[in-house]
């Protein structure tokens, strides 16, 4: 066999399955490429001999944390297990993504994922390509992908790496997402010394399809056609899921630089989201004509997912040519082939009878396209390249049956520390101009500062039908022009609830998201969820892992929301610092008429404020604790989903019949930042009249609660319509003026509101 | 007879669909047009959309001026044919020679998207005709290289000719030279500008209705021929 390295011809002796059956003795690097002794000894045994290269590094990806979720996968199971009755999915936890009847004859399909450790040693191009995995997710479903979000968290926002990887992760999204035209309609940005060497990035896209045009991911028909398209195979991403994604970082590290995570850089693949978008509309026009029997995109483990999880899926076996995998480098062999994660690529199967027509498309949008293989009935994946025969495998074994871990857990040896840390004995702003400056102060907090320094480097507008977008509490796309049919979604996470109490602060981060969707008219049909925790190898991380999951599956059933899909980032730690466990949860909500959308912002002088829910005195984990007093203790606010579920219904309600046109949820900083928001979204300002102790109205972070503001002649109504949903409503003030006012505590023009919000993010970031 | 008004769809084109939907609420009938071919369908006017043509990695617009439809669309745009380049589609009537000067990455070298308010300076344009002179817009700038530049020579002759269409009403954020946002052919039936107005025809999906004025100017002009 010959190749050629910078121009040299070479020999490169090609392992074969002749060669691997006759030398069972020669070593292989499988735990370079992430596999124990126990998992290797397993491989030899499912084939009977030991694996060639090009098998060892199928196996390598395939049973990567990141592809296999082995720590994971015990515990998911209780998301299926738990799942509410639904009518609304059309597809659920094992396809690419899940998908959500909608109605009117529409469908959408949403997923979030993580792409944390490529976005810290290559900020750049790590968050951009997160972007362009999730979308081609989507796409393979048969969707048109029509909006995406991102849900970013960083070390301190003064600390000079993040100086270093925000801009860059903030410039990649916004390099891909546009270049893509796809509007960037929400997210979250937080800030925490727990992100310092583990930044989250989490993408999440949201497509639409037509009932019926969703697509399979299954290689079935012996005879059918596998073809590989888009983007050349490159040396990019090689081992981005084995050996950067689930791996921790080296406790080591240099300022500004990834310390030896530099070393990594390889393993981060490089975007062409100009490639992307030609994907995007070849796809779509290759559904249209019905010239695909089943597709998948190529993501992490690039060849070696699409063509095991297509033939396992299909169950009649696969054989591929490589070597007609169209290369960017012709130097690379079988192994970096498979390993290979360069993006912009999907795989097809298609009857060879639409084989002329389905290459046809791709020649018109300028997208390669290369039949690499056939769908055959032996049951097995067998490669071969040049005519050897390199891979001969159960296609299952390396998709469905890889390792399963019942980690050991152990609850945290200082949980009970923290819960005993409670922040009610902290000291609270005595007088009005204490309360004063403890508002302003948040607002100018980094992690609850105005966001447009990120936001206006995204393109919202694009395509048309963005209805709502940063900072409204969700995102809002128009579906149908004619009927005003949307869908809203928000994404939820908060690390430090999270640490006081995994089970609790997962689904308070639920609740948030459920919510943010509500408080613009939608009611939540479905959930997504990125999973970001430290190592799995350790019990405390493990522990926090399986309460995290066992509480959104809980919550979920009690809500009556189905989980559709998601993903598991472990390893998200540098030495033995673990990151606070972050899930991060995405509700999507169904608008029946976008037209009668809420907003955050105060629109009508004159209209009533009405606090909704219940306040209680709770400031474990808050935002006010952590910035006033630098404090993390206690236990979280309190979840009351039946709470929830009625605040949402209200919300949902009083939309409909267009009583409504102001919410807000409030979270993080309480009614305070909540009142701000929207004064400064409106430009207009309100007057306030608390009914009990000032302090614990304005920053408590009891949940299940809102502020919506009632037009003078439909307060009645509001207020029956409150009652009848058994959700608390109380009138504390009126809209109007220019400042946001409360009585007895102070008053603070809208211009000082607005520099203190609006002056952070641009000093820190340029 | 309706005004029929083709919209360039290049390969990284992004907002040939909202430009259409744009022509659409201003009473014409938009008619998609495909890079790779050079026949301008009979159409009475054609808007070049924004986007990455191309993906826009060499120089914006640079690759997108050599296409099929340029070669149809440069002769009549020459004899006449209203022609709108946004964003992209400036970029583009810059780099086929239709309009002088060039776009330059944006001060500070970030993208920006934002709402911007815009001055219209010449209301006499076949894109213009439904602003008055002077009129105050709001609409949607979102752009890397948005950055006006013109040779000192060139920016004068502009501004004595009536040739700078629109300028941003605050110092231009991108760094464009005078401000400007927009600017025609001595004509003035060949526009190119850098802002969106396709994004502010409905107060549900964008800031207002500030762009519909561009569409309705030409689809009017048509009508009334």
């Amino acid at each position: 066999m010959t190749g050629t390295v910078r121009g040299e011809a070479v020999q490169i002796a090609i392992d074969t399955v002749a060669r691997a059956a006759a030398t069972p003795e020669q070593p292989q690097p499988y735990a370079e490429l992430g596999l124990t002794a126990g998992e290797y000894a397993k491989i030899t045994e499912i084939l009977g001999r030991r694996p060639t290269d090009a098998e060892l590094a199928i196996y390598a990806g395939m049973w990567s944390e990141h592809c296999s979720y082995k720590s994971s996968k015990v515990h998911l199971r209780q998301f299926a297990d738990k799942a509410p009755p639904s009518a609304a999915l059309l597809a659920g936890i094992g396809e690419q993504a899940g998908v959500v009847d909608i109605g009117q004859g529409y469908a959408v399909t949403f997923k979030i994922e993580s792409h944390n450790h490529p976005s810290y040693v290559e900020p750049y191009q790590g968050a951009a390509t997160g972007v362009g995995g999730i979308v081609r997710d989507i796409l393979a479903m048969g969707a048109r992908p029509v909006a995406v979000m991102d849900a970013l968290r960083f070390g301190p926002a003064d600390a000079p790496d993040t100086r270093r990887v925000l801009p860059g992760v903030v410039g990649g999204i916004s390099f891909y997402g546009n270049c893509l035209g796809l509007p960037n309609i929400g997210g979250e940005l937080a800030f925490d010394p727990c992100y310092a060497g583990n930044p989250l990035v989490n993408a999440l896209c949201v497509g639409v399809m037509r009932h019926g045009d969703l697509k399979e991911a299954a290689a079935t028909g012996p005879g059918n056609q596998v073809i590989l398209f888009g983007s050349r195979t490159g040396p990019d991403g090689i081992g981005g899921a084995s050996v950067l994604a689930s791996a921790s970082f080296g406790a080591v590290k240099g300022d500004g630089e990834a310390g030896g995570e530099s070393a990594k850089r390889p393993s981060v693949q490089v975007g062409d989201p100009f490639m992307e978008k030609l994907l995007v509309e070849c796809c779509l026009e290759l559904y249209a004509g019905g010239l695909v029997a089943a597709i998948q995109d190529l993501g992490a483990a690039g060849i070696s997912c699409a063509t095991t999880e297509l033939a396992a899926a299909g169950k009649t076996g696969m054989r591929v040519r490589l070597d007609a995998a169209p290369v960017r480098d012709a130097s690379l062999g079988p192994p970096e082939l498979l390993m290979s994660e360069s993006q912009e690529r999907m795989m097809a199967v298609v009857e060879p009878r639409h084989t002329e027509a389905f290459l046809a498309v791709c020649a018109k949008w300028g997208v390669q396209a290369t039949v690499i293989g056939e769908v055959t009935g032996t049951g097995r994946l067998e490669m071969t390249w040049h005519g050897e025969l390199i891979v001969d495998l159960p296609p299952g074994s390396a998709a469905d049956e890889g390792p399963v871990y019942h980690r050991p857990m152990a609850r945290p040896a200082d949980q009970d520390t923290l819960a005993a840390d409670d922040p009610a004995q902290l000291a609270r702003p005595a007088d009005g101009a204490a309360l004063r400056a403890a508002l302003l102060g948040l607002l100018a907090s980094p992690e609850l500062a105005d966001k447009t320094w990120v936001t206006q480097q995204y393109d919202r507008y694009v395509r048309g039908n963005t209805v709502l977008a940063m900072p409204e509490d969700a995102g809002l796309v128009r579906v149908d022009e004619q009927t005003g049919l949307g869908v809203a979604l928000a994404t939820d996470g908060n690390g430090r609830y999270c640490r006081l109490d995994p089970y609790a602060g997962t689904q308070l981060a639920l609740a948030e998201a459920y919510r943010n969707v509500a408080a613009t008219g939608a009611r939540p049909l479905a959930v997504t969820n990125c999973l970001n925790f430290g190592s799995p190898e350790e019990p405390a991380v493990m522990w926090q892992f399986a309460q995290a999951v066992t509480g959104l599956a809980d919550g979920c059933q009690e809500l009556g929301v189905p989980v559709t899909g998601g993903n598991v980032s472990f390893y998200n730690q540098t030495g033995g610092a673990a990151i606070h466990p972050t899930p991060v949860i995405g509700v999507l909500g169904v608008h029946g008429d976008v037209r009668r959308r809420l907003s955050i912002g105060f629109a009508a002088d004159g209209a009533a404020l009405i606090l909704l829910g219940r306040t209680s005195l709770e400031l474990g984990g808050s935002a006010w604790a952590w910035q006033a007093h630098g404090h993390l203790g206690g236990t979280p606010p309190r979840v009351d989903l039946a709470a929830e579920r009625a605040l949402a219904g209200l919300l949902a309600a009083a939309a409909e019949d267009a009583v409504l046109a102001v919410a807000h949820d409030l979270s993080d900083g309480g009614l305070a930042v909540a009142l701000a928001e929207s004064c400064l979204r409106g430009g207009l300002g309100c007057q306030v009249t608390l009914p009990g102790d000032p302090f614990c109205y304005l920053f408590s972070e009891s949940a299940a609660r809102a502020v919506v503001a009632v037009p003078p002649g439909t307060q009645a109504a509001f207020t029956a319509l409150a009652a009848g949903h058994g959700v608390p409503a109380e009138v504390i003030g009126t809209v109007g003026g220019d400042s946001l006012g409360v009585d007895g505590c102070f008053e603070i023009p809208l211009d000082e509101l607005r520099a203190a919000h609006t002056g952070p993010l641009p000093a820190l970031f340029g | 007879m309706m005004a029929r008004v083709g919209v360039v769809t290049f390969p990284g084109s992004l907002d040939d669909g909202d430009a259409a939907r744009a022509v659409t609420l201003a009473g014409g009938e938009p008619v998609p047009l495909w890079h790779g071919e050079g026949d301008l369908r009979g159409v009475d006017a054609v808007i070049l959309p924004g986007g990455f043509s191309y993906g826009d990695y060499l120089r914006c617009g640079a690759i997108a001026r050599f296409a099929p439809i340029m070669s149809g669309l440069i002769p009549a745009a020459r004899a006449g044919l209203p022609v709108l380049g946004i964003c992209n589609g400036f970029q583009i009537l810059c780099e086929a020679h239709l309009l002088p000067g060039a776009l330059t990455r944006n001060t500070g070298l970030r993208f920006i998207s934002r709402d911007v308010a815009l001055r219209v300076e010449n209301a006499g344009t076949r894109w213009t005709g439904a602003y008055s002179q002077g009129q105050e817009i709001i609409i949607p700038l979102k752009s890397g290289e948005g950055a006006f530049v013109a040779d000192p020579s060139v920016l004068a002759e502009l501004e004595a000719r009536g040739q700078v269409v629109a300028r941003y009403v605050n110092r231009a954020m991108n760094g464009s030279a005078s401000d400007v946002a927009g600017i025609c052919n001595e004509a003035g039936t060949i526009v190119g500008l850098m802002p969106h107005p396709e994004h502010a025809v409905d107060p549900l999906t964008g800031p207002g209705r500030d762009g519909l004025g561009f569409f309705e100017s030409v689809v009017s002009l048509l009508v009334g021929r």
